[in-house]
């Protein structure tokens, strides 16, 4: 897994609440037997008309929005399906930290493994966030801090918390499944007793 | 055993492999592991690129679900896909499963089926386990008095490997439906209610124990749709503890223990449950008696409400959203909406009960003109029992469809799909935007409310369909 420091950069922002990930991928997009160039469909619906032509006034199509690292959503984000697709999906756009006041359990587990990190801040911070579209910010997990620097000289450094293994595993490119293999004593031993 | 656990406090304590320490999470075994096509070829790879074997096939239990199609092969066995991509995922998981050894119920089985009817029918699934697989609504499991719960492809393919995946124990929460179901009112409409109470995401961080009187009085089919919708409001599992209704569904089912072991088996399952004084981190009431029959009229399941009740107005803009997504306005009534598309079926109400609950309502009656219906039985024993019922006839002569099993509709992976723009009743478990096909309009409901808007061509729960009989 491709480690996570800090990263200081572009916030792109989608303020709808509860966005599921049948939104970030379209389920008919699975079908792949791998994940391989799966950025170029999220969002897919959003992103496209029907008949396949980018959709000028969405956010993801502006020129900026795959230099945007950093992606600030709305209210419980990643609801739904447990695709894994979804946050390979976004990685493959270009993101590497979602933002949200709350991101949906099973969506969350799926990005700390596969390298996206996920990030929950307190409803007020979060609506802060939600008005920096464009603005550059600083993610810095060793710190478990978000900072901003606005224009007009305000500052903000809010901490956040994050499941201590999965943040030891995000700053050093660890696979957990190294973990779960050098247990295998202990697999064993619980499997005697069944 | 101390004397004030929960169901949920019981399954994990018997699984726990290594503790969950300050820095590391508990290591959990898995009982059953259960693969479809569509989340599983990744975890395939990653055994690969190690260089090691499935370490308990024999817990493993794989089906084609997904990507299948509901039309039967042609005169050339020939099976009509989507796309040859999706064939090729199907062939991916019959070698990964011929390759590592692991039970498949593909085409030629009899028990081929959506994976969380499968397990059910096949015994497989049974009080006391864990079970994961690639897929959101695993938590129908929880049902039998098991933890079950989704899993992403990275740990398919860690339980392949290792049997074991890395959790910290979420919280708990107690649904208690205390009273009894007006008749009308099915485990669907439970759900919804249940649902539209937590909201899509008040479930998020939680393991749900639905309990009660209502609840107990729930046969195994609905405890299923019941728990298989648990994911909607956010929680990780929903479970229901054994009981006599839950053994004897269990008993004679081929992955069940036989014999003198199945008595036994049972005397050990009915122990997972919750003591009298256990705790949880949350507990709500709900009164069973004022529940009605529910539909949803939004794109995220917690947005329903009664069928005669008028759509509520948006209070922000992500509900304002929602209504004009669905081309709704605030105030208006529910049962003026022409409906286009009828889907009964999917993991949520694919099962045999559902079936007849629809073909009950179809029964001497012919769908509207304009609606196109599909009805999907969930699996290879579903279709066969209801063939033996001649549900079938009663579908087909009232102008539906009757198709081979899959997630087909629900899911729209496959071809069956609600074109753009058009109003679908489903039974199925999400209307996000365009689950069910690219600007799909989804309403979700139980397999009689689908029926019976089948019939009258808009929104209708059945005492409209039967007091239209009455008028004639």
């Amino acid at each position: 897994m491709r480690a996570f420091t800090t990263l200081t950069g572009r916030v792109l922002v989608l303020e709808q609440q509860n966005i599921d990930t049948d939104q970030i991928i379209p389920a008919r997009f699975l079908t792949a037997t791998d994940f391989n160039g799966i950025g170029e469909d999220l969002f897919y619906d959003w992103r496209f008309d029907k008949d396949g032509n980018p959709a000028a006034d969405n956010r993801l199509n502006q020129p900026d929005a795959r230099q945007s690292p950093i992606l600030v959503a709305g209210h419980n984000f990643g609801c739904g399906s447990s695709r894994e697709h979804a946050p390979h999906a976004l990685m493959g756009f270009g993101f590497r930290v979602v933002i949200s006041s709350q991101i949906a359990d099973i969506f969350r587990n799926n990005s700390q493994n596969v390298g996206l990190l996920p990030v929950v801040l307190d409803k007020d911070q979060h609506e802060q966030l939600l008005t920096m579209d464009g603005d550059d910010i600083t993610v810095d997990l060793g710190k478990c801090e978000v900072s901003t620097h606005t224009v007009d000289g305000t500052e903000h450094r809010w901490s956040f918390s994050i499941d201590p293994f999965a943040r030891h595993c995000l700053l050093n490119g660890l696979d957990r499944f190294d973990f779960l293999m050098q247990s295998d004593a202990a697999i064993r031993a619980y499997e005697a007793r069944l | 055993m101390s004397a004030s656990e929960s169901l949920f406090d019981k399954l994990w304590k018997a699984h726990v492999v290594q503790q969950q320490t300050d820095n590391t999470p508990a290591i959990i075994y898995i009982d059953l592991h259960l693969v479809h096509e569509v989340t599983s070829p990744q975890g395939f790879d990653t055994l690969r690129e190690h260089g090691i074997k499935v370490r308990r096939p024999e817990r493993t239990l794989a089906t084609l679900d997904h990507s299948t199609p509901t039309l039967p092969a042609d005169s050339e066995g020939r099976r009509p896909y989507v796309t040859e991509q999706a064939h090729r995922q199907v062939q991916k998981l019959e070698t990964n499963c011929q390759e590592f050894g692991i039970e498949l119920h593909g085409w030629d089985s009899p028990w081929r089926g959506i994976v969380h009817v499968m397990g059910p029918e096949l015994g497989a699934t049974q009080p006391g386990m864990t079970i994961v697989c690639g897929d959101s609504h695993t938590s129908t499991h929880g049902a039998f008095g098991s933890l079950a719960f989704g899993i992403g492809t990275t740990e398919v393919g860690y339980v392949l490997a290792t049997q074991c995946l890395l959790q910290n124990k979420p919280k708990s929460m107690r649904v208690n439906v205390d009273g009894e179901l007006p008749k009308d009112v099915t485990a669907k409409d439970l759900a919804l209610n249940i649902i539209r109470h937590l909201g899509m995401n008040g479930g998020t961080g939680f393991v749900i124990e639905y309990a009660g009187e209502a609840v107990r009085a729930l046969d195994m089919e609905s405890r299923m749709t019941l728990c298989n919708l648990t994911i909607e409001a956010g929680a990780k599992a929903g479970m229901i503890a054994a009981d006599e209704t839950t053994v004897d569904y269990l008993r004679g089912r081929p992955k069940a223990p036989q014999g003198k072991a199945f008595d036994e088996a049972a005397r050990r399952w009915l122990e997972f449950r919750s003591d009298d004084n256990a705790v949880f981190d949350e507990e709500i009431h709900l009164d069973a008696n004022q529940m009605r029959p529910a539909i949803t009229y939004g794109t995220d399941p917690g947005m329903s409400i009664n069928i005669g009740d008028n759509i509520p107005q948006a209070s922000n803009t992500s509900q304002q959203k929602a209504l004009n997504y669905m081309g709704f306005n605030g105030g208006q009534s529910m049962r003026e909406r022409q409906v286009d598309v009828v889907f009964v079926g999917s993991c949520t109400n694919g099962r045999i009960s559902d079936m007849r609950a629809a073909a009950e309502v179809l029964r001497g009656r012919k769908v509207a003109d304009h609606v196109r219906m599909l009805v999907v039985p969930g699996s290879e024993a579903v279709r066969v029992q209801a063939e033996s019922e001649g549900l079938d006839k009663i579908v087909i002569a009232a102008g539906a469809e009757w198709r081979l099993p899959g997630c087909s509709m629900c899911i729209a992976m496959n071809g069956d799909l609600v074109p753009p723009g058009k109003t679908a009743v489903s039974t199925s478990n999400r209307n996000f935007e365009g689950r069910q096909g690219a600007g799909a309009r989804t309403l979700l409901a139980s397999p009689a409310t689908a029926a019976a808007s089948a019939v009258m061509g808009r929104v209708a729960g059945v005492a409209d369909v039967q007091s239209l009989q009455e008028a004639v």
